[in-house]
């Protein structure tokens, strides 16, 4: 086997295992710590069901930041919905047989790509052009772009410029999954495309990309209006209505 | 008038080019230790205060999952960057709220993240010194904890939040801010924020019954400690002297009045307003909550209504029950608490009330949401309530009324720029700055559809509008209390011959 292999195995073993409990740590530290007031944006959903939608409405729309400026929604929800896509479409090369939906959203998932480009060079323009963004942007917010740019570019030349041995990609990523390091292909560009992946993986609990589970968290999103209705409580403030007898 | 530059009011929304520093100069006066140490706070800055505030942000985002999901969770996108009033009436770009919130997120990262313990320039982490100390004092107190930025934030993130952490960690190393924390001792100490005691406050209330009488004949009572009454009212205590607000008070009273209500003020509970909330206090914010809670069982009533303030609205509204609950020993028909506009309202649906609306014809009037009654409660049982009944009282009892533009009220409604413990005199350029988005769209109904007057449900903004109308062109009088609109055209059925008292405003 060679070093190469091997090294690129432990890599996406050590990423991997970062970013899983990396994650981990911070939804367990997120849902441990408790919300002590009711603080929903209102006007706010009066029911459960209510929430769920608002959220949906979040995650999938964007619909705060439609509200909020149609630039930075076009092109962040064009980035994210383009990037679910690929990742849904990657699943092939960690599945076998292939599901069928997987098979389906193929061709979407290819062209998907270009989507992720335009957005991600949008967001990126937007930090040098628009003042206001320019000033609130930090060294570790270009390098954030520029990884997942990164990972766009040489991820589209194995599509749709020079292709690489993806069955043999494949067989060394199942290998992965049961514990064999098996060959990978020495082509640059995908040897770049997994170390950006795996660089990914491993900021990902420590940056700003816990955005992503931070959203479900977010007490001003995720709580019902039912504050006259029923108590709310946390454990903490609780311990100072006990330490008072009486009233 | 003033020894800093007026914004002009243009056509809103104008997003200024950045102007950095304009803002660093501005700051409130410090507290003292008479004012802290009631607070439970040190006196002045201690010794160890790097130390005490890194460890205090580690407890409050322990304990607030608000603060540390915000942390973590922005992506400096720069969606919030233009929508708070005070970046738009100052330039500061540390007035964005996603700077603002930087302030805190920088030292958070430094001490508390993997990236910013061993990347620190990367991240922008920075150590806890007097300069970032300084810069929290001055920006953190440009905040009015209106929460407009989380209405845009794709997370929801909520700046108020980081400001009342910030306050927190403040108070918590001795740097507290005179004009909350003074006012915060004479609620613990007197009852109200004005240090009002109670035989003062029964003279008022006196001189208020008589002045009612004289003007309309009829014997309104403005009730004080009354046992066994069933509504306490808790209200502003700025409702019992300043104006417009008292003659919102009256309005309550006629209501109560005319709906033959059993009512009463208290002596103990004499204020609605919760600075508490604004120092980012929980324990401050509880101990003067629960003073409501024990006026209410002494009093044995059975219900609790609150009077117009805004954020005394929402600590009400979204905090009391928590606070200061259950509320068991209550009447449990009714909502705990109730809004005066939604007994208001309820009384004009079941007919309770009549009116005379061109009382207030002599007025176009057009309503200003509050920050925390539009974006942090709820009136009514359903979502968006807050911003209806009010709407519809005030139609109920003017002829001309006219909505400002949509994209300034509602949810999006533009801070008066004295909320959040901000309404004091040593922040005057940052209040009349802050007001320039409210005062541009104000002015565009008044050029447009020859509005004439401001209406409100805010001790806070009230006070704020007549101190910063006067800036703009306006005249202070321009602002009035929702309530007295409603006490105005109200039809009293026992007052004696009213002919000549209903057509004196021709
Ligand atoms: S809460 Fe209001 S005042 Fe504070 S930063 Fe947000 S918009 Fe500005
Ligand atoms: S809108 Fe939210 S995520 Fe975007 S910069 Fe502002 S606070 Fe950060």
């Amino acid at each position: 086997m060679s070093a190469l292999s091997v090294s690129y195995a432990l890599l996406f073993y050590v990423a991997t295992l970062i970013f899983v409990i990396g994650v981990a740590r911070k939804i367990w530290i997120y849902a441990k710590t408790p919300a002590p007031l009711k603080i929903p944006t209102m006007p706010a959903p009066v029911t459960k069901s209510g929430v769920v939608l608002r959220m949906a409405r979040e995650v999938v729309l964007f619909a705060s930041l439609f509200k909020s400026n149609k630039w930075i929604w076009l092109f962040g929800w064009l980035f994210h919905m383009a990037m679910f896509l690929v990742l849904a479409r990657h699943l092939r090369y960690f599945t076998d047989p292939v599901w069928w939906w997987v098979n389906l959203i193929q061709p979407f998932g290819k062209y998907a790509a270009f989507g992720m480009l335009i957005g991600l060079l949008g967001l990126w323009a937007r930090r040098f052009f628009v003042e206001r963004i320019r000033y609130i942007t930090g060294p570790s917010d270009h390098l954030m772009l520029a990884l997942l740019l990164g990972i766009t570019i040489t991820g589209m030349s194995m599509t749709f410029v020079a292709h690489t041995d993806i069955v043999m990609v494949k067989d060394f990523f199942r290998g992965l999954m049961v514990g064999s390091i098996r060959p990978l292909p020495d082509d640059i560009n995908l040897l770049l495309h997994l170390a950006f992946v795996a660089a990914l993986l491993i900021v990902f609990p420590v940056s700003k990309l816990l955005h992503a589970p931070g959203v479900f968290f977010s007490p001003t999103r995720n709580q019902v209006d039912d504050a006259r209705e029923k108590r709310h409580i946390a454990p903490w403030a609780a311990e100072l209505d006990a330490a008072e007898s009486g009233n | 008038m003033a020894d800093f530059d007026i914004p002009e009011l243009k056509e809103i929304p104008e997003i200024p080019p950045l102007k950095e520093g304009a803002m660093a100069h501005s700051k409130p006066f410090e507290s003292k230790p008479d004012f802290q140490e009631p607070l439970g706070f040190p006196g002045e800055l201690v010794d160890n205060w790097e130390q005490v505030a890194v460890e205090k942000l580690g407890e409050l985002k322990g304990k607030f999952r608000s603060l540390q999901v915000f942390l973590d969770s922005c992506v400096k996108c720069g969606a919030c960057t233009d929508k708070c009033h005070y970046f738009l009436g100052t330039a500061d770009p540390k007035n964005m709220p996603v700077a603002r919130q930087d302030l805190l997120r920088k030292v958070y990262r430094r001490y508390y993240t993997f990236a910013g313990k061993f990347f620190p320039k990367l991240v922008g982490a920075v150590d806890m010194t007097k300069d970032v100390l300084d810069e929290w004092y001055s920006y953190f107190h440009q905040c009015s904890q209106c929460r407009r930025c989380s209405v845009y934030c794709p997370y929801g993130i909520d700046t108020a939040e980081i400001s009342m952490a910030a306050r927190e960690i403040m108070d918590a190393v001795g740097l507290g801010q005179k004009y909350c924390n003074e006012i915060i001792a004479k609620v613990h100490k007197i009852g109200n924020n004005l240090g009002l005691p109670e035989p003062a406050l029964a003279d008022t209330l006196e001189g208020l019954e008589e002045e009612v009488k004289d003007d309309t004949g009829v014997d309104i009572k403005f009730p004080l400690d009354v046992k066994g009454a069933e509504i306490l009212l808790v209200t502003p205590s700025a409702d019992f002297f300043a104006e417009p607000h008292v003659d919102g008070l009256i309005g309550y009273a006629k209501v109560f009045h005319e709906t033959g209500a059993s009512w009463t003020l208290s002596s103990y509970a004499s204020e609605a307003a919760n600075f508490g909330m604004f120092i980012g206090s929980y324990e401050n914010m509880r101990r003067i909550s629960r003073r409501i809670r024990k006026a209410a069982k002494e009093l044995g009533v059975k219900r609790i209504i609150f009077g117009e303030c805004g954020h005394a609205w929402r600590v009400a509204y979204s905090f009391l029950n928590t606070l200061a609950g259950p509320w068991d020993f209550l009447d449990p028909n009714y909502p705990v608490p109730q809004h005066i506009c939604e007994y208001t309202w309820e009384a004009i649906q079941q007919g309770k009330l009549k009116f005379d609306p061109s009382e207030n014809d002599h007025m176009t009037l057009t309503f200003h949401d509050s920050c925390n009654v539009a974006r942090a409660s709820r009136m009514g049982d359903k979502p968006g309530g807050q911003l209806e009944i009010p709407r519809n009282i005030l139609k109920t009892v003017c002829n001309n009324y006219v909505d400002m533009p949509e994209n300034t009220i509602g949810e999006a409604t533009f801070c008066c720029g004295g909320g959040g413990g901000l309404l004091t005199d040593d922040l005057m350029e940052l209040r009349v700055k802050g007001a320039m988005p409210r005062m541009a769209a104000y002015k565009s109904v008044v050029d447009d559809y020859g509005v004439t007057n401001l209406a409100a449900i805010c001790a806070i903004c009230k006070t704020q509008f007549a101190k910063v109308l006067p800036y703009y062109g306006f005249t202070m009088d321009q602002i009035v209390s929702l309530h007295q609109l409603v006490g105005d055209a109200l039809i009293l059925s026992d007052a004696p011959g009213d002919d000549d008292d209903t057509d004196d405003e021709e």
